[in-house]
């Protein structure tokens, strides 16, 4: 289907299926548990999570295709961003627009530092990279204040021109929408004791994010995926087959660029404002975490490993003390304390400990990341499968002979 | 006149001349073997035909054409190809990826921005690839992990990529060294049959003497960056001046 082999088109449905449900399957537990504190499904998570799974759908054409570790993404996140707002604040609160602007500016970019970083390979090019992102940021932050707005960040004002819809906003701030349709709209649905939230911002940033994850599953199986892989394999070998492998990682450099300049549209366009700190090298090191952790090469890890970050990132960041004391309430006054200084640093403010040493574990056990688990897992139990059906094959025999 | 002509090559690595003054001239669709002791200079004069290095001065034309100043792509796709001494091939790829890789340069030139395509919808240049497999005997491992096989095939599918594209001149450097006997027969079973097709110009380096003396057609035989000799196997096998060069004068 659409051009895929029968086990990509089983992937991309099984995607398609996951997106559209996540507000269900995000919130598995009643409103009133004790559990529903684990529940991701409130619209502002999930939109976080399918727009950092196309930041890391196109990291992971760099990184995963050619094996060049750009370590300055965030600065193409935060271009998009701030195209993004100054199309608001000049054009239209239409997203459309503003998301178009942010890919072709963040291209822009991407072609201009893609084409001096790519001259060095390895270290080099990481470094190379994360110097234009620390310029970018630090520009952002001072000398570029008119575009930028500096430290305040750039946001929406009511004397803004927007040039096709200004003259409906008297007195608030208008809101983003596509076509009319506002992105913070929510739809909520109450059954029984739980509760779902649709919301029309979560499902364009869905769409959006299943056309770049086809869009990148095309790429990995085209001639120029493959190329891309054989930069990452051998570039001499490349080179003496008589293929430039320049224009290869640059055009990948670019893709990439383009997908995190969409990733960083859609941010601005969910909540419409820009900050330099979007750009910071946390932020480009955010996006490799998230890659390496899901499986860099892979289709679908990149999408895992931005989901489980941004999980830890704001599910666990809300444990705190009196969420860990009512947890161990049952136990013995001194056991309880104990416990809850224990698990203390892990939780909480403490969270990123316990993203560290998870994703230590991953690298050191799982070198492939969450879908090498996931392939190991399925290994495990089709091998076991196996095991029984020779079982009962020996069984039916036995009485036979 | 030569399908290759290197005149007048120098060059020089700091103090040392590495090739100094090499003249060498290579018929079309014949074989012709470099030998020499090590040290001679052998793999820096093929360096300096493949783009990896730049003379000091002289000339290398191919076809006609000047070889110098140009990138190692843009002289493989005016068609020299070459397999090195250490066998480069992709080795996170399966054994058919690496062999469409050179077929994809071969139609599509240096650069294509092929994205929408499908490699699996190529039916042509796979076709292509399979035929080249079958040919070194490798049609079995087209699925294999090509980093997993062993040296003899690693070096045959390096092989393969470099006779897929059809190029005018096959350079080998080495192609035998550190394989077992039966890889090494097999290999210059390969090269005997490439040869004998009279479609392509090779021009081998090695230190086996069989290879050597059951392959080439012209020998030439450097000594520390000069040509000591040029001349057919039978010649070259009695001369003085080779036996020199390798066994040095106290022997002879």
């Amino acid at each position: 289907m659409l051009g895929l082999n029968r086990k990509d088109t089983t992937l991309l449905i099984a995607v398609a299926i996951l997106t559209m449900f996540a507000p269900i399957i995000l919130n598995p537990f009643p409103v009133d548990s004790a559990m529903a504190q684990f529940n991701a499904g409130y619209p502002d998570l999930m939109q976080r999570f399918v727009i950092f799974g196309i930041f890391a759908i196109g990291f992971n054409i760099l990184f995963g295709l050619t094996g060049y570790l750009s370590f300055g993404h965030a600065a193409f996140l935060g271009v998009g961003s701030y195209s993004a707002v100054w199309m608001f604040k000049l054009l239209s609160m239409n997203v459309l627009p503003a998301i178009l602007l942010a890919v072709l500016i963040s291209g822009v970019f991407a072609l201009v530092i893609g084409y001096v970083s790519l001259r060095r390979s390895g270290i080099y090019f990481s470094i190379l990279t994360l110097a234009f992102a620390q310029m970018s940021f630090n520009l952002a932050y001072s000398v570029l204040t008119p575009i930028t707005n500096g430290e305040t960040g750039l946001q929406l004002s009511l004397d803004d021109p927007r040039i096709l819809d200004g003259a409906g906003s008297a007195g608030s701030l208008p809101v983003t929408n596509l076509f009319g349709l506002e992105m913070r709209a929510t739809e909520t649905v109450n059954l029984g004791p739980w509760s779902w939230d649709f919301s029309a911002g979560y499902y364009v940033c869905a769409l959006i994010m299943l056309a770049a994850f086809y869009l990148s599953v095309r790429i990995f199986r085209s001639p120029f995926g493959l190329m891309l892989r054989a930069v990452k394999s051998n570039q001499q070998r490349l080179n003496y087959t008589g293929l430039n492998s320049r224009p290869y990682t640059l055009a990948a450099f670019v893709i990439s660029g383009m997908y995190a300049g969409l990733a960083g549209g859609l941010l601005a366009s969910m909540d419409p404002l820009a900050g330099a700190e979007r750009m910071q090298w946390t932020a480009s090191g955010e996006v490799v975490l998230m890659t390496i952790l899901g499986g860099a090469g892979t289709l679908i890890g990149p999408v895992l490993g931005a989901g489980f970050i941004k999980y830890f990132e704001n599910i666990f960041s809300k444990i705190n003390d009196n969420v860990l004391h009512t947890w161990f309430a049952v136990l013995p006054d001194g056991i309880e304390d104990f416990l809850v200084t224990i698990v203390h640093p892990f939780v909480g403010k403490g969270w990123h400990l316990t993203l560290g040493l998870m994703f230590m574990l991953v690298v050191i056990f799982l070198p492939g990341g969450l879908v090498e688990g996931g392939q190991r897992i399925g290994r495990l139990f089709r091998r076991r499968k196996g095991k029984q059906t020779d079982a009962e094959a020996d069984a039916s025999k036995t009485p036979a002979e | 006149m030569g399908i290759l002509e290197v005149k007048g090559v120098n060059k020089r690595f700091g103090g040392l001349q590495a090739l100094g003054d090499v003249n060498l001239s290579v018929t079309e669709n014949t074989c012709h073997a470099i030998i020499g002791p090590n040290g001679a200079g052998k793999s820096t004069l093929l360096n300096c035909l493949v783009g990896k290095l730049i003379p000091d001065s002289g000339s290398v034309m191919f076809d006609g054409q000047s070889v110098l100043g140009r990138k190692p792509f843009e002289i493989n796709q005016m068609g020299i190809s070459r397999v090195f001494q250490t066998p480069e091939i992709f080795a996170d790829l399966s054994v058919l990826e690496n062999v469409l890789i050179p077929c994809f340069a071969k139609r599509d030139g240096a650069f294509r921005m092929h994205a929408v395509e499908q490699v699996s919808s190529e039916a042509e240049l796979r076709d292509m690839a399979l035929h080249m497999l079958e040919d070194v005997n490798m049609a079995d491992k087209r699925d294999h992990h090509a980093g997993t096989m062993s040296r003899g095939d690693k070096r045959r599918l390096e092989m393969a990529m470099c006779l897929v594209q059809k190029p005018k001149l096959l350079l080998l450097d080495e192609p035998t060294a550190g394989m077992a006997r039966a890889d090494t027969n097999n290999t210059i079973d390969l090269l005997k049959k490439i040869r004998d097709r009279r479609d392509i110009t090779m021009c081998i380096i090695e230190h086996d003497m069989n290879v050597v003396f059951s392959m080439a057609e012209r020998i030439t035989v450097l000594a520390q960056g000069t040509p000591l000799v040029e001349d057919t196997p039978d010649n070259i096998k009695g001369h003085p001046k080779v036996r020199e060069a390798y066994l040095g004068e106290a022997q002879v």
